[in-house]
């Protein structure tokens, strides 16, 4: 029965995929890489389940991580053209 | 008692797939990205906690059965709930905020607006 979670959410994955190519602008694809790294965390929980090791948790926490953290850092990055540092530097300068 | 459980687990798995399917089918059919993130949102809240939650319905399961040390698997699962409840709300806002600085125009019906 897993193995039709495992199923779902690869279908999930792929949908989101489409996404990510077709997105008109780039806030639809960091949306659509997003919600992909969030099918992946599930996605990892599910085969851990499936093969009966569930460990595999500790990698889908690690994941969830790093993918809030990317999505946030490419975000900063859209909207202010750096990751802040520069800008605050120059403003302290003035 | 073992079996409610199970059930249970197996109801919110589907419970959860079809959240995320639908979610994500709003993700790929929705006209601008302000309305597509609800459809992402809906999926990291409801669609990943109700699997989350059928799979701590199973563990339950397991412990029962033959493996009475996974409560450090329940943790784990709650911990991974825990985090997607924080971090979703900020992401799905973060991009809110970035798509209007970058200037994209939320979607309007022409039709009504008329």
């Amino acid at each position: 029965m897993f193995i039709v979670a495992t199923a779902g959410i690869l279908v999930a994955m792929a949908m989101a995929l489409v996404r990510a190519f077709l997105g008109p602008t780039v806030y639809d694809r960091v949306l659509a890489v997003n919600t992909f790294g969030t099918k992946t965390v599930l996605l990892i929980a599910a085969l851990g389940f499936l093969t009966g090791r569930p460990e595999f948790l500790d990698m889908a926490l690690v994941y969830a991580l790093i993918n809030f953290i990317g999505t946030i850092a490419v975000l900063k990055f859209f909207e202010y053209g750096d990751l802040g540092l520069t800008r605050r530097v120059e403003r302290e300068a003035e | 008692m073992e079996m409610l459980l199970d059930v249970l687990g197996w109801i919110s798995i589907v419970a959860g797939l079809f959240f995320m399917l639908v979610g994500t089918l709003g993700v790929l059919r929705l006209p601008d990205v302000y309305t597509r993130l609800h459809g992402a949102g809906m999926t990291d809240t409801m669609g990943a906690g109700f699997l989350l939650l059928g799979m701590a319905f199973q563990t339950v399961v397991d412990m029962m059965h033959d493996h009475p040390g996974y409560w450090s698997v329940l943790v784990r699962l709650v911990f991974i709930y825990l985090f997607l409840l924080f971090t979703s709300p900020i992401a799905t806002h973060a991009l809110a905020r970035a798509g209007l600085a970058g200037g994209v125009e939320p979607w309007t019906n022409e039709e009504d607006s008329q």
